[in-house]
């Protein structure tokens, strides 16, 4: 698309003039950064040539960290400043995370974010993921000895607001700039579905280590449309590890109390269970406090154990077909994502679901990672063809809190983002001058059966009879699936807006004062690091706006294009010098010039859209 | 094109009920590849609010048009027949009736095959109102008559869709 080009035709792009973008998996176990390099998305090896990044974060006493293998290696050992699976604790308060009792940390309850205390302090989950997050970003800047431009990172589509939320702000905590949030599963299906040229509807099966995505998809020519998800946030193979290492102690009459003893039966689980992908039976075992458990386990024994929890995701599955009207041969095909797609019972239960074998040809591990490096290369504006075109849902419906308790959906789920939706209000009592608004997301009729994300207040209505005010409030969900709502009495004016993130995202200040106390990624000079900020995005401005020039110039009238060429001019002279505040102001004029020739394109481009419709219909 | 045309015009469709299903996907599409704020992610803040507010009026218009039950109430709306249910809850007895035998049937069934049998039933129901909808709508003669008998009509079919949704609220518990 002419929008996204960046030299004149004829030229070759300048290699250097390439921006940098990657595609990073935060997972539950472990995570990934991807890049398309050479014209290929694959993922980064560290310097051992290992891709995977275990989710691991190791507090040390001498105030340093271990992230990634390290820390994985140290969990029995050292367990209560070993951070694993951080990302179940996301955007979570600790009565939210299933199980938290059989976890070795010492929680924090609390408002909004469980945090844990550490020999270094308290933290966040948010600070511990910006780890790991960082971590990569490092990778990648080795890798490319250049700064990362930005980053698609991919979140679970049943990830609520919070938990997106927090996502986001562990990456600016990270310093990364996120160029999008993209759902795991269409992530997938995007590596997928362009390496194998797939058309049609195809689900994605997605058990990761900590969370379960089930989403339909409609392929077509470069078009990534969900049509429906589903599944469950706290549903993964961490549950699998639980249910075998219950199992195990109980056959051996023991039991796990010291968070050294917890964490070594769940290692060994873990590897039991691993080992039952390919071997009929294995045996569990590990030294706990004093004594050894080794129980010998069969891969029908793991079965049946964890039947409950495979049946929980089919029954996901179920209701996303229904949601979205299909019957199961509808489907034409079925993608494997997750590690723990690697357990047969899994497949068999899959491919039994939907009458036909699932498709495991792309690593399950790496795929995700793989599809969000090349929406981040297409987005970054380094794509040749700029087909692709991701159109995503949200996984839960939002709502307001009413009388009586109830919830009044205002969008329901599996509608396409980017969406605004309004709805009218009225005052319930004579004179009432206030009006709480409560926001809710969930799929439950009682308020309390659903998630709470914000709470505000309209305030200064104008004093009126009950039912006379008309107080309407917008919901608008942008392409990254964040929320913000807005409230407006329409007689009188009054308006009041939040951004949902109080309750338990962080606030803007909050970052900066943690990215002030000596953060391992913000070791670099702040200043420096606002300068480079500002004038890449002059550069960015500068070039989108040269491209749109010479694309469509003609639409501007001489004057006018005058005028936007002085922005330009003016912009190009500040950016030399060393105030990052005036390039930021300059960058501001020419977006606020340009916005009646950005109108005028975007005007054409619907017009081009209908009439190549109409030539088609002919 | 403005924000503000109406949701047929946006779409290049005629206004009426009647619609090609695939010529209405095939254009979103289109619509969506030109205002989706992906394709201005390296332009500035004032091209990203643009391309919001298209994208989420596109979204609109889809969601609307797609849906045959909203698409005929915007009809009416357009041709000045608003639904405005709250304040039109008088329906005919025989509907009533067939309303509380449906909610019976529903209060009896056991087990998932004869919730889904119901719920052929109602679809079957559904599908031959929104068919005497269409054609009240597409008839010739005066627009706004043929949307004040429309508009009742309309009604019923939100009164069925609700009660679809409460079977597909049953067949989650039980598969829960």
């Amino acid at each position: 698309m002419a929008l996204l080009q960046l030299s004149e035709p004829g030229q070759t792009p300048d290699p250097h003039a390439r921006r940098i973008a990657v595609g990073i998996d935060l997972g539950t176990t472990h995570s990934l950064v991807a890049a398309v390099r050479h014209g290929l998305a694959e993922c980064l090896p560290d310097a051992q040539g290992r891709v995977i990044l275990p989710s691991a974060v190791r507090y040390l006493p001498d105030n340093g960290r271990q992230i990634g293998f390290d820390a994985l290696a140290m969990q029995a050992d050292d367990p209560e400043n070993t951070v694993l699976s951080v990302k179940r604790l996301m955007g979570r308060g600790l009565a939210d995370v299933r199980g938290h009792e059989r976890l070795p940390y010492q929680f924090v309850d609390q408002p909004g974010m469980v945090a844990i205390r550490t020999r270094q302090g308290i933290k966040t989950p948010v600070e511990i993921s910006a780890e790991i997050l960082a971590t990569l970003r490092f990778r990648a800047e080795d890798t490319f000895n250049d700064d990362v431009f930005g980053a698609v990172i991919t979140v679970p589509a049943y990830f609520d607001d919070a938990q997106r939320q927090a996502t986001k702000d562990a990456a600016q905590l990270a310093g990364i700039n996120v160029l999008r949030l993209i759902n795991e599963p269409t992530a997938a299906a995007v590596a997928y579905g362009l390496d194998n040229g797939s058309e049609g509807l195809y689900a994605v099966y997605d058990l990761g280590g900590g969370t379960f995505d089930i989403s339909v998809l409609r392929l077509q020519r470069g078009v990534f449309e969900v049509v429906a998800t589903g599944g469950d946030a706290a549903l993964g193979g961490d549950d699998f590890d639980h249910a075998l290492a219950d199992w195990a102690l109980s056959q051996a009459g023991l039991s796990a109390t010291s968070a050294h003893d917890k964490r070594a039966v769940l290692v060994a689980a873990r590897a039991a269970k691993e080992a039952l992908t390919d071997a009929e039976q294995t045996a569990l075992t590990c030294n706990l406090s004093g004594q050894t458990l080794a129980v010998d386990v069969m891969r029908a024994q793991f079965d049946a154990l964890t039947k409950p929890l495979v049946d929980r995701t089919l029954a996901a599955v179920r209701k996303v077909l229904r949601d979205a009207k299909l019957k199961r041969d509808d489907v034409a095909g079925v993608v494997m994502v997750g590690g723990s797609t690697r357990m047969p019972a899994v497949r068999a239960a899959v491919g039994e679901l939907f009458g036909r074998p699932p498709l495991v040809n792309l690593n399950p591990d790496e795929v995700v990672a793989v599809g969000a490096a090349i929406q981040a290369n297409a987005l970054a504006g380094n794509a040749q063809d700029g087909e692709l075109l991701l159109l995503d849902v949200i996984p839960l419906s939002l709502g307001l809190e009413t009388m009586g308790g109830l919830v009044e959906r205002i969008i329901e789920r599996n509608t396409t983002i980017p969406v605004a939706k309004a709805q009218e209000f009225t005052t319930f009592k004579d004179g009432q001058t206030a009006m709480a608004i409560h926001v809710l997301q969930g799929e439950r009729e009682l308020v309390t059966d659903n998630r709470s994300l914000a709470r505000f207040e309209l305030r200064g209505i104008p004093s009126m009879v009950a039912g006379a005010a008309r107080i309407r409030v917008t919901f608008q969900v942008d392409a990254d699936g964040l929320l913000s709502v807005a409230a407006r009495e329409q007689g009188s004016g009054v308006e009041a807006s939040v951004v949902v993130k109080p309750s338990y995202g962080l606030a803007d200040d909050q970052i900066a004062n943690m990215l002030k106390e000596g953060f391992a990624s913000a070791e670099t000079d702040m200043v420096a690091r606002r300068l480079a900020e500002a004038r890449v995005e002059a550069e960015r401005m500068t070039l989108a706006t040269r491209a749109a020039l010479a694309a469509d110039g003609e639409l501007l009238t001489a004057a006018e294009r005058d005028d936007i060429e002085a922005l330009v001019t003016a912009l190009a002279k500040i950016a030399t010098a060393d105030n990052h505040a005036a390039i930021d102001t300059a960058v501001e004029k020419l977006a606020d010039g340009t916005e009646a020739f950005a109108a005028a394109r975007m005007n054409r481009g619907i017009q081009a859209a209908l009439t190549g419709r109409k030539i088609n219909d002919l | 094109m403005k924000l503000s045309d109406d949701d047929f015009t946006l779409f290049g469709l005629p206004q009426r009920f009647a619609l090609d299903r695939a010529a209405l996907d095939d254009c979103w599409r289109a619509l969506q590849a030109q205002v989706h704020p992906d394709h201005f992610a390296s332009e500035g803040a004032s091209a990203q609010r643009l391309a919001m507010q298209w994208a989420v009026r596109v979204n609109e218009a889809y969601q609307r048009l797609k849906s045959p039950l909203k698409r005929g109430a915007y009809l009416c709306e357009l041709r000045g027949a608003p639904i405005q249910a709250e304040n039109n809850t008088a329906m005919s007895a025989a509907f009533l009736m067939q309303q509380m035998g449906w909610r019976e049937d529903l209060d009896d069934a056991v087990d998932v095959a004869a919730i889904e049998r119901l719920d052929d039933t109602v679809a079957a129901d559904e599908q031959a109102r929104l068919a005497e909808l269409g054609l009240t709508l597409d008839a010739p003669g005066d627009p706004q008559t043929a949307a004040l008998a429309a508009a009742q009509q309309v009604r019923a079919l939100m009164f069925v869709a609700r009660f679809r949704a409460d079977i597909g609220r049953r067949l989650e518990a039980l598969d829960a």
